[in-house]
């Protein structure tokens, strides 16, 4: 009987164990189910972006972004392409942010044709002071780039504040003014 | 007649396949490290796998760097400065990294006595 009583026991301990482990797992099988699960890249947030340069959509100039980001205001690094439909719906937004005074906006043409690239730009304004043209999408891989249109906004020191992936919206918008505005 | 042929297929045969061995394309170092580095697009792929346009980018970042004389680690290191850790299927050993190191040699070890032990009972049990 006492035999029993250990088995028992035993048994006991082996099922609470059990049925303690299988709760856990699932608390944290439903926790999963609800956290969002899609990795998306701000590894370049708070760091100076890496120099890069390229030749210009509009001159057969050679541009590089040491001489382009020097002045004391914010630049927002757009990443775009006429082929590409989200582009074409936030370019009103960028038109709208190149009327700022405390911002210059410095394009990336990724992949794209320079005629294509002109006429999208003569069609919907241009909003940028410079054109850097990416013909291999390694100077977007360069800053970090997801996919595009992408847009980083970095301060006179080259460090990138915001970075949004996928096109301005106006909430986008509202969080490039207010940091602008906000940031000493 | 028919033997001579065959000879002078063969010739051209180990010729062609010298002269393809000679080339430095990387394209086998491409695909290795291709298979290591997750797409951000269609995140359950690696960019071996994934035709999104992301992983076509990062393959020609990749096979530029190669000819250019990277090394499979500064590639990896590259992409994990503009990506995060996480662009890379392998984790690195780092301190932060080491349960997720450990624990399925730990849990492999636990199963090992496990087996072990019931091995054992058994035998007793036969008497």
């Amino acid at each position: 009987m006492f035999l029993d009583k250990k088995i028992n026991f035993k048994r006991l301990i082996i099922f609470i164990s059990t049925f303690i482990l299988l709760f856990l797992l699932a608390i944290i099988f439903f926790k999963s189910l609800k956290t969002e699960n899609v990795y998306i890249p701000n590894q370049l947030i708070g760091k100076e972006i890496p120099n890069f340069a390229s030749k210009s959509l509009f001159e057969d100039q050679y541009l590089e972004s040491e001489k382009i980001f020097i002045n004391k205001k914010y630049y927002l690094i757009n990443i775009w392409a006429s082929w590409c439909g989200p582009c074409r719906d936030e370019h009103p937004y960028l038109v709208k942010l190149s009327q700022n005074d405390k911002l210059k906006i410095v394009g990336i043409n990724f992949k794209d044709k320079k005629n294509n690239a002109l006429s999208f730009l003569n069609k919907q304004g241009n909003p940028y002071k410079q054109i850097f043209v990416d013909y291999d999408g390694s100077l977007s891989i360069n800053l970090g780039a997801y996919g595009i249109p992408e847009t980083l906004l970095i301060n006179n020191k080259k460090i990138v504040l915001l970075k949004f992936i996928g096109p301005l919206n106006s909430q986008k918008y509202q969080k490039i003014i207010d940091a602008i505005n906000n940031e000493k | 007649m028919k033997n001579k042929l065959f000879i002078l297929i063969l010739i051209g045969l180990f010729f062609s396949i010298n002269s393809s061995y000679s080339k430095e394309d990387h394209l086998d170092e491409l695909k290795k490290i291709s298979k290591n580095i997750r797409c951000l697009i269609c995140q359950g792929q690696s960019i071996d796998d994934s035709n999104s346009d992301f992983a076509i980018n990062i393959k020609y970042v990749i096979l530029k760097k190669l000819n250019e004389g990277s090394s499979e680690d500064e590639i990896y290191d590259f992409l994990k400065s503009k990506y995060g850790d996480w662009i890379v299927y392998k984790p690195e050993f780092k301190l932060y990294n080491l349960l997720l190191w450990l624990i399925p040699y730990f849990i492999f070890f636990i199963g090992g006595i496990l087996i072990y032990q019931k091995i054992f009972k058994k035998n007793e049990k036969t008497y």
